[in-house]
């Protein structure tokens, strides 16, 4: 999973044939939009056909009513022109009205998808995969397929039906002539192809270098003050010079290859259009054929190569676009890691107690890299358990373990005496609450994060629980109190504050099993002291872990565990674990130093 | 820019020549079909008969036809020349421009005050150093070269089509303003709605941006089908307004083509009455066919360059805001020959950021070259302020400060900088590899062994080595996820190996444990060399050593000395010290004695 994920990031290699596996599961995303897909192609049929139509209108002008010097039915011409003008313009406003229906709706059910699987997948998928990834799935490559699907659809139909329209209809009304004009098709077509695979390229180049160059904007901001109290400003701007150097190359390059690329096709149509002067205007001469005919070639020889190179730019976009492909449906194909058992149904009806048990657990993130070995401990239904220990230490696997964010690698956890994995895992993690070291807060207002915690709560709840871990006194002193909009990440409240609210978002959940993870770590020691009589009042009754580094916050557990390399080393309450004089006796004489020492210096003068 | 000039004349100058020879070919096909292949006589300027001459070829005749053939391919070849100059030269141009544009910009972040770090948003920086960049560059290679040929387009073609036939031009010219002032009126019109669609866009990934970051929260609280539900909205938003400008798009062009139609249609209807009228030749005709394609195109797109052109206005703007910020002033005295010795002397020196709340207030202390002096102090006195001043990262507002009896801001930014090695609170780290990370302390190359013995005094060696790709692992979001430890410590490596006369550790040691920074401090002082060294702590470990102890409060000296005299003061550092020595059991039932109170 692991290594399948990383590779995921490699890019895919350009030259690759089409793979029809791929498209029909990306067309699968575009199933409801069958008919709409087809009425689309018949649009873009008559589009065509209304293009192939034109050439012969000017035909008929000139055989009907120029060469025999006729007036009659002039009128009626203009207007059937009109006509056929008015219903191309109707063609295309439809086909693109329906190529956007397809494109929307296309580009919607993949980012549904993607966010439901995105939801679903295990927190060992999160771990390995970069969120700035994820957007760039979920973002751009889904705009660039529906955009394919929808438009390349557009082009794909218009371009074929064009090409043997007008074919056809060259053959039918000359043959000799029509072969001798299309005989440029084939190196026409074949040289389109080539650069238009070439051009494409060269602009993936060009995002590539340029993401680069975001990246590096990014650092030298970022880096700023840094790179002045290095004084690297010139070796700085050196390395950035040689990006914006090869960005400068590949897009000349880019640009380079479509500047010739355009006038060879149009030096191509240019020969077809004389090949048909030359031996239309003999046939003429000789009697052969019509004015008419003759300029209806003209138009056609000069028109053909727009089909054609817009036929060569979809294909090389198709296979362009494949990478893309590939990478969304792995992402909508992942399995998740932790789900529910086959047979696993309704939740069952009673409340969870919170006995925890856990049974010769073995646990590892990688193979090989052990971090619990033949972990056991029981946990009575009501009673809280402090984990303390030196980070990397294993508490907070323990703590994942026990949301079942992770399974056991073996052995297992039992929770009201039935191993967990028997649980609905949504029905399960909904009986947890957690409250997290780096809480993070959703943008909207302060009462909605809250509300998080219970959708269906009063306001009257949320400001008692506010008001349960010490969150009212500083929520009423901002300027629009609970409605308080929290900008993205929460940047306006200090961590201190987001801890607060995460942890009353906690409580008005009324979780059966609490979690608290550093959940106090930037609250200032005067503030943690008061919320500290909040926070037993909250444990009562209910099954909680807490990790903590400060001391005090753990020193009323009913039972402290000190975890060292995946094991208990020792187990008791504060009292108990004191008396010992052991590695708790150490830490607590050694923290609790510092924290008197923190505490007399962050407070206010 | 001189250069780019030249380049956008040559481009139009290729783009006029491009036309001409485009606007050549339905001329010759016209001689051709009228008296070639027809039998009317040529007028007294014949463009197939003058090009025949000036290949050397005789007057064209039915028999070799053949010859008029070969002169469109001649044209198109000549036109295909200038198509590929104009593309080159242009591109050459804007994409020089765009990378000038870039360079400028970076150039100019790296240059700024500190002050202006604060004052913006880094993603809005961001975005103006990106995508404004590109809307700039995407109008200078495509627009502006689109404006210069339709423009050109239209002063050579309408020239050509009152020359063939007057009347005939007119009529070919007729809806021109209305499909003009349709394109214009309508891309106004649905400003709103493109604006619409791109904020929905934004809407929609900040959701989706939200829900991945906190992706843990949702899973804590099971709130899947709550944040689908999120979602959805804002994906089914994005879809209906991306959909409505499409329709309006749709009809936009569905009626413009409708135009289109009825003016190709006038001209074909009236052109057809007139050439049985005898007014106009077939093959007057079939050039004014052709033409009025060649006019209408670029004035359908009318709309949209104004569009673009009303953006890229607007992103140069936002473009030049940045590149208006003052730079930092790198004038002053250096000596970029001698290191400076160490001595730093305040004198009643003060500073604030604006003008009402001072953050330093009335400093005076001396410190001798070689000497370590410790800087303790509530969070906000001003320890890390202080500390700044010495690298001019901030200028002092009141008194003074010499440096080896120099006054500081006489001193060049650059050559002080270099003398002054400074680790800070939250040390950043570039995205290379580690052992570049390190060497880049350091102006000259420093070796590989170099670079290990700084990081060995650092505490970092042996947990490198024990990396997969141990000095080579990169940092960033490619690379590994270093700790806060581990960072400043490879932060301490690379101030180690530029071997400063000056060194500040900015509350740098605050992530290690007391005893990996007990032998950082040790190595750092057994290493040979007579360096000053000032530490911001918290832990009054590093104090008790210390050549002097400088206590701040409030943005003042409240106490300094040696470690000896201040505890026998009564004061904060006395506190603090007594509080980091007292028995553990003595605080325990002290403190348990105030709870129970």
């Amino acid at each position: 999973m692991n290594m399948n994920t990383k590779q995921n990031f490699q890019e895919i290699d350009f030259n690759k044939q089409l793979d029809s596996r791929t498209w029909s599961k990306v067309l699968s995303f575009a199933k409801i939009y069958k008919k709409t897909m087809i009425l689309l192609g018949l649009f873009m049929m008559f589009v065509a056909a209304v293009d192939i139509v034109m050439p012969l209108m000017t035909r008929h002008a000139i055989d009907h009513f120029i060469t025999p010097q006729n007036y009659d039915g002039l009128m009626g011409f203009g207007l059937l022109y009109l006509a056929i003008g008015m219903f191309q313009a109707l063609n295309v406003a439809v086909f693109i009205m329906l190529a956007g229906k397809v494109e929307t709706g296309v580009s919607y059910n993949i980012r549904k998808a993607g966010f439901s699987k995105l939801q679903e997948l295990s927190y060992s998928y999160y771990d390995h995969t970069p969120v700035g990834w994820l957007m760039a799935r979920m973002t751009s490559d889904t705009a660039k397929l529906s955009e394919i699907i929808a438009w390349g659809l557009v082009d794909l139909v218009w371009g074929f039906t064009l090409m043997t329209g007008i074919a056809i209809v060259m053959l039918i009304m000359n043959l000799k002539l029509a072969l001798i004009v299309l005989s440029v098709v084939p190196l026409l077509a074949w040289i389109s192809k080539k650069f238009q695979v070439l051009i494409l390229k060269s602009y993936r180049e060009v995002r590539k270098t340029n993401s680069k160059i975001t990246a590096s904007f990014n650092e030298g901001i970022m880096g700023a003050v840094t790179s002045k109290t290095l004084v690297r400003e010139d070796a700085n701007l050196f390395e950035f010079e040689k990006l914006t150097g090869k960005m400068f190359a590949s897009s000349f390059r880019a640009a380079v290859q479509s500047a010739i690329f355009l006038p060879l096709v149009q030096i191509f149509s240019m020969i077809g259009t004389a090949l048909a002067i030359w031996f239309g205007g003999s046939g003429v001469i000789a009697g052969d054929i019509s004015y008419g005919m003759l300029v209806m070639f003209l138009s056609y020889a000069a028109f053909f190569f727009i089909p054609i190179q817009e036929l060569a730019r979809v294909f090389a976009e198709l296979q362009n676009a494949q990478a893309a492909a590939e990478r969304i449906i792995t992402l909508i194909e992942t399995k998740p890691e932790i789900v529910d058992a086959e047979g696993i149904g309704s939740p069952p009806l009673q409340e969870l107690k919170g006995k925890i048990c856990f049974e010769n657990v073995n646990f590892e993130y990688k193979k090989g890299q052990s971090i619990l070995k033949d972990f056991n401990l029981d946990v009575e239904p009501g009673s809280s358990i402090a984990l303390v220990g030196e980070t990397g230490g294993g508490k907070t696997s323990i703590i994942s373990l026990i949301c079942r964010f992770y399974e056991p690698t073996s052995g297992s956890i039992l929770i009201d005496d039935l191993d967990y994995r028997n649980y609905p895992l949504q029905w399960l993690q909904s009986n947890f609450g957690v409250v997290l070291q780096t809480p993070h807060l959703f943008s909207g207002t302060i009462i909605e994060n809250i509300r998080y915690g219970k959708l269906d709560a009063t306001d009257d709840e949320i400001i008692s629980a506010a008001q349960a871990v010490k969150a009212d006194a500083f929520i009423q002193s901002l300027p629009d109190k609970y409605d308080t909009e929290v900008s993205e990440g929460g940047t306006n409240l200090s961590t201190g504050q987001k801890q607060l609210i995460s942890l009353a978002r906690a409580i008005i959940a009324n979780p059966s099993i609490l979690i608290m993870d550093e959940a106090t770590s930037s609250v200032d020691t005067e503030t943690e002291r008061s919320i500290q009589n909040a926070i037993e009042v909250l444990v009562k009754g209910r099954t909680s872990f807490i990790i903590a580094h400060r001391l005090s916050t753990i020193r009323n557990a009913d039972r402290i565990l000190v975890i060292e390399s995946g094991k208990i080393i020792e187990s008791g309450d504060h009292d108990e674990l004191i008396f010992k004089n052991g590695k708790y006796f150490d830490l607590y004489n050694h923290q609790y130093r510092n924290e008197k020492v923190g505490s007399l210096l962050s407070a206010k003068e | 820019m001189a250069g780019n000039r030249l380049l956008y004349i040559g481009a139009i100058t290729a783009i006029a020549f491009e036309t001409l020879f485009t606007f050549a070919s339905p001329l010759v096909i016209r001689e051709t079909i009228d008296s070639i292949i027809g039998d009317k006589l040529f007028s007294d300027w014949s463009i197939l008969q003058s090009l025949s001459q000036l290949i050397g070829a005789p007057t064209i005749t039915q028999q070799t036809i053949w010859a008029c053939a070969l002169i469109l391919v001649i044209l198109s070849l000549f036109r295909g020349i200038f198509t590929y100059l104009n593309g080159r030269w242009s591109a050459k141009a804007s994409e020089s421009i765009a990378r000038n544009m870039r360079d400028e910009l970076y150039l100019h972040l790296q240059s700024v005050p500190v002050k202006f770090y604060s004052e913006w948003k880094i993603g809005d920086l961001i975005q103006r150093c990106t995508s404004d960049v590109e809307t700039v560059r995407k109008f200078l290679s495509i627009q502006v070269v689109q404006v210069g040929k339709s423009l050109l387009m239209l002063a050579i073609i309408i020239p050509i089509l009152v020359s063939l036939n007057a009347k005939m031009a007119l009529v070919s010219m007729v809806t021109i303003p209305l499909i003009l002032t349709f394109a214009v009126l309508f891309f106004l019109k649905i400003k709103s709605v493109f604006q619409i669609a791109d904020e929905s866009e934004g809407f929609m990934s900040a959701v989706l941006q939200e829900n991945l970051t906190g992706i843990r929260v949702v899973r804590a609280f099971a709130r899947q089908d709550f944040e689908m539900d999120k979602f959805d909205e804002r994906n089914t938003a994005y879809r209906d307004n991306v959909y409505r400008l499409i329709k309006i798009l749709g009809t936009y062009w569905g009626l413009s083509d409708l135009l289109i139609y009825s003016q190709t249609g006038l001209v074909l209807v009236v052109g057809t009455y007139w050439t049985i009228d005898g007014q106009l030749t077939l093959g007057t005709l079939v050039a004014f066919v052709s033409y009025v394609e060649f006019l209408l195109w670029p004035i359908r797109q009318t709309g949209r360059t104004l569009t673009d052109l009303g953006k890229a206005f607007v992103s140069l703007d936002r473009i030049r805001k940045i590149l208006n910020e003052s730079l930092e002033d790198m004038s002053g005295w250096s000596d970029e020959t001698t290191k400076i010795s160490g001595n730093i002397e305040f004198k009643n020196t003060g500073f604030r950021y604006d003008e009402k709340t001072p953050v330093l207030e009335d400093i005076s202390f001396n410190i001798n070259s070689g000497d370590t002096v410790v800087i303790v102090g509530p969070t906000g006195s001003g320890k890390s302020t202080l500390a700044n001043l010495l690298p001019r990262l901030w200028d002092y507002t009141n008194g003074s400060v010499l440096i080896d009896g120099r006054e500081l801001n006489t001193i060049g930014r650059k050559y002080i900088r270099q003398q002054i090695g400074i680790v800070l609170q939250e040390p950043f780290l570039y995205s290379k590899s580690l052992i570049d990370n390190i060497r880049l302390g350091k102006i000259t190359n420093p070796g590989e062994s170099e670079i290990f013995e700084a990081s060995r005094i650092a505490a970092i060696h042996e947990e490198i080595e024990t990396f997969e790709k141990g000095y080579e692992t990169l940092v960033g979001e490619r690379g590994v996820t270093l700790s806060g430890g581990q960072k400043q410590r490879i932060a301490i490596a690379r101030a180690i190996i530029q071997d400063p006369p000056i060194l500040i550790f900015d509350d740098s040691l605050s992530a290690l444990d007391t005893e990996t920074e007990t032998r950082i401090r040790e190595a750092l002082i057994s290493r040979k060399g007579k360096r000053t060294t000032i530490v911001i702590a918290h832990r009054l470990t590093t104090a008790v050593n210390a050549d002097m102890v400088i206590v701040l409060e409030n943005g003042q000296v409240s106490q300094s000395g040696k470690h000896e005299q201040l505890i026998r003061m009564d004061g904060l550092y006395k506190r603090l010290w007594t509080m980091q020595t007292l028995p553990v059991q003595v605080i325990n039932d002290n403190q348990q004695s105030r709870s129970q109170n």
